[in-house]
């Protein structure tokens, strides 16, 4: 997804056909810093973390809830006096993703969740795609969520491209979480680096922890410039936490940088920086195509 | 009409035991030419017996085995005492009560519906049909002849009461045949025909019966003068005491005055009929054997159309299928399909068997394939959503359900449910996938748990090396994979002690603690145990969970 597809190109009205509200409504969208309760949620998220700590299943289930909450709030709008979402949730795992990482604890999960969470144990990376594939088919789930340890074979880009057109076409989202491995080459949506972050001071017990708290780099987005998050989860819903911190420091810069600037070079200069300047046009290019068909 | 097969269980046995009999005797037969030698062998005196705690019970004996001494209920050891030759067989009771079932409905050949009458006998509702075989008499005869030709031995009897024919075929006078009628006339004429039957005859619970032998009302005729109504004094003192005796037995079983209402028709019996059920089945004989798997598919496709069509006709969906495959060379092949819900989807049935059909030896061909229900649950007709399938194509949930667990195997896809332990790994069950839509969550096998729990839980916990001031402060820092954490904050202890209604009185208990380390990762670790307990040595400490 690093390139435009060239098929598609000649479909794409050239910028002069496009009125300049347009555009500037399409650069502010592109523009728009990720931020929780936006609307238009990701169909095919990955977020890649440690095994050691939570903190992939943590941020997959705080963004997946983020997301159903907006889903459930548009629907409100609608006027539609729907019953609470009694949806399932497909939680998949491979074998070696329990091993390293255990089992979801009911008890532990939101209070909305307890019972509506259906656990999947595949032997093979493989079967875990199945599993994976099969449910984003289904209707009647809310969400899925994955965890897929390693880099293994099954999971290449096509394999990748696989879930995210399920989830497109069937408009269930996966939130997949890769313990210890290797970012390559996806088609996630969104890509997600989570590792855990020192949790604000409850206001009870100062010596205990505090509510779950992540530092979550979204690296390489479709619909939205990269950058680098501190989110926590307090009762109700995912939150930016406030307190600065250097990376913090730069979330506040103004919007207005060109996007031929690579942002946050430092951080991005670690990891494929090549990439950096592509990611930005490819994005733009396809955003484009997706406002001038729809 | 009451028919009692007064020896169903044996009968059923010598039929069982007749093919291999038959078999033989024919061929003795022939060598010999005499035939008392075949009935000779038969009538060895035989038990049928059940193990019991108290040793082999007997069931049921043949006439040979009544004649040497044996009678049903003894020990057979008592039996064998009297005649040590006494064969034995096992008995097999859930197999009588299957035999009767089919019995009953096969006995519906003389009237609209029938009930059971366990453990012998069958019910038939005979109201204004004795004419279409030429009246009672003729009925009965019929019975008798038909019976004959199962080779069971039979006794029947007509009668205006349900109670009253059942009375009259174990009890009643045996003449001739053994089948009685009892014409339709008032009460008390139909108390005079039934007075001299025993007690028993009222099918009361043997307690009851002890009771009223006590009481010395030994024949129906006893009972009924009792309660019919009082001449003097002393006989309205006994129908009271009658009365007062029996007034809390609801059960008519337990009551020997509903029963005798029951007999006379008083008071309605309700019965339970047999309802037949047809398991649905569709097969297809092919011309030709079938070795190539994309024609089985097409052949499989067919019949799970057919299926579908005949599900839809019953009102019902399919929970268990089979596949069977009948191959030229006799041999058959049997596949097995369990659905987490009721469907009758063909594409979704075809799909399911499609995996299973893997590796399956042709040999020389198939000829057959049956697909069979073996577990069928009401399915009512819904409409087909055409706008939202036409929309997303989305499976429903038990279809998804059951594509996972055909492939991954049922183990795999699990639902966590919550039960009533303070045992973290206690204090979840894992249950099939959609077992929650059938039986609800209850609410007593639910724990308020107050504190915070981890996301993710360890199989197994695992063992760390920690840094603490002893005897119980706090962690400084552990161990865990091969790399040290630096404890910044600690929540705890939370003490969980043993179940010691179900653990070894070595178990310890466990102090968990909820920390989070210098980078912020959130741990559930506890110490097993303190020292000085008295149940081990210095504790361990474990990390159980995975916070977020």
């Amino acid at each position: 997804m690093t390139k435009p597809d060239p098929l598609s190109r000649p479909k794409v009205p050239p910028l002069a056909h496009l009125s300049g509200v347009d555009v500037a409504a399409l650069s502010k969208q592109r523009e728009a810093r990720w931020r929780p309760g936006l609307t238009d949620q990701p169909l095919h998220s990955e977020i890649f973390a440690s095994a050691r700590d939570a903190s992939g299943a943590g941020l997959a289930l705080a963004l997946a809830r983020d997301g159903l909450s907006v889903c459930e709030g548009v629907r409100e709008q609608g006027a539609l006096a729907e019953a609470e979402d009694r949806r399932q949730i497909l939680w998949v795992q491979d074998k070696r993703a329990v091993e390293l990482s255990g089992r979801p604890y009911i008890h532990g999960l939101p209070e909305e969740w307890r019972e509506r969470v259906i656990c999947v144990e595949a032997g093979k990376p493989e079967d875990a795609l199945f599993a994976l594939e099969e449910g984003l088919k289904c209707r009647d789930l809310a969400c899925v969520i994955g965890e897929i340890a390693g880099n293994p074979r099954a999971l290449d880009f096509t394999a990748s491209r696989r879930l995210s057109l399920a989830a497109e076409k069937h408009g269930v989202a996966l939130w997949l979480v890769r313990l210890e491995a290797q970012s390559d080459l996806s088609s996630a949506r969104m890509r997600w680096r989570a590792r855990p972050a020192v949790s604000p001071e409850p206001r009870w017990d100062a010596k205990g922890p505090g509510v779950p708290t992540w530092q979550a780099e979204l690296f390489r987005a479709r619909s939205h410039a990269p950058g680098e998050w501190k989110l926590a989860q307090d009762a109700k819903r995912l939150c930016v936490s406030k307190s600065p911190k250097p990376p913090a420091k730069e979330t506040e810069r103004p919007l207005e940088h060109t996007p031929d600037v690579p942002f946050k070079s430092s951080r991005k200069s670690r990891h494929k920086p090549a990439h950096n300047g592509n990611l930005v046009r490819a994005t733009f290019g396809r955003s484009m195509a997706a406002v001038s068909r729809g | 009409m009451a028919i009692w097969c007064a020896q169903l269980s044996v009968d059923r046995w010598r039929l069982s035991q007749g093919d291999r009999a038959r078999e033989a005797e024919s061929a003795g037969a022939r060598a010999q030419g005499d035939k008392g030698e075949s009935e000779g062998e038969e009538e060895l005196p035989t038990a049928l017996i059940t193990e019991t705690a108290h040793g082999p019970r007997i069931d049921a004996v043949n006439a040979a085995g009544h004649a040497a001494g044996a009678r049903t209920g003894q020990m057979l050891a008592d039996a064998r005492a009297l005649y040590p030759g006494l064969k034995t067989a096992p008995s097999d009771p859930a197999g009588d009560l299957a035999f009767l079932e089919k019995l009953a409905l096969w006995a519906q050949r003389w009237g609209p519906w029938s009930a059971l009458d366990p453990p012998d006998g069958v019910i038939v509702d005979v109201t204004a049909v004795a004419h279409l075989f030429g009246g009672e008499g003729r009925l009965l005869a019929d019975v008798e002849r038909a019976f004959a030709k199962r080779h069971l031995a039979v006794r029947a009897a007509i009668a205006p009461t349900a109670g009253a024919a059942w009375a009259l075929a174990h009890f009643g006078p045996r003449l001739g045949g053994g089948s009685s009628i009892l014409a339709p006339s008032s009460e008390e004429a139909m108390m005079r025909q039934l007075a001299d039957l025993p007690a028993a005859a009222l099918r009361l619970d043997t307690d009851v019966l002890t009771v009223l032998r006590r009481l010395g009302l030994k024949r129906l005729g006893d009972l009924a003068d009792i309660t019919r109504g009082a001449i003097n004094r002393t006989e309205a003192a006994a129908r009271d005491a009658l009365h007062r005796r029996f007034r809390g037995r609801k059960s008519p079983s337990a009551n020997p005055l509903i029963r005798l209402d029951q007999l006379l028709g008083r008071v309605p019996e309700p019965l339970l009929p047999v309802v037949p059920q047809h398991m649905p089945l569709v097969q297809r004989r092919l011309m030709e054997p079938l070795r190539h798997r994309s024609l089985l598919d097409q052949v499989l496709e067919d019949l799970a159309q057919d299926m579908a069509r005949e599900l839809e006709a019953q009102g019902q969906g399919a929970r268990r299928l089979e596949l069977g495959m009948w191959r030229v060379d006799g041999e058959v092949i049997v596949r097995r399909l369990e659905l987490a819900a009721a469907t009758r989807d063909a594409a979704h049935i075809t799909r399911l068997f499609a995996e299973k059909l893997e590796g399956i030896e042709a040999g020389f061909g198939i000829e057959t394939v049956r697909l069979r229900v073996s577990w069928a649950e009401p399915f009512a007709a819904s409409q087909s959503d055409v706008e939202e399938a036409a929309a997303r194509h989305g499976t429903s949930l038990s279809a998804c359900i059951d594509r996972l667990s055909v492939r991954l195997g049922p183990q795999a896809v699990r639902r966590p449910v919550a039960h009533a332990s303070h045992l973290p790994e206690r204090g979840v069950i894992w249950q099939p996938a959609l077992s929650s839509f059938t039986a609800p969550l209850t609410a007593p096998n639910t724990l308020n748990i107050p504190l915070a729990r981890p996301l993710k839980l360890l199989d197994r916990p695992e063992k760390i090396a920690v840094l603490y001031a002893s005897p119980d402060g706090y962690p400084q820092r552990f161990r865990w994979r091969a790399r040290v954490h630096e404890v910044a904050r600690v929540q705890g202890p939370e003490r969980i002690a043993p179940e010691w209604w179900r653990e070894r009185s070595t178990t310890r208990l466990r102090d968990y603690y909820r920390i989070e380390d210098k980078q912020g990762a959130r741990y559930w670790i506890y110490r097993s145990g303190i020292t000085g307990d008295g149940r081990g040595g210095t504790p361990d400490w474990f990390l159980h969970g995975i916070d977020a």
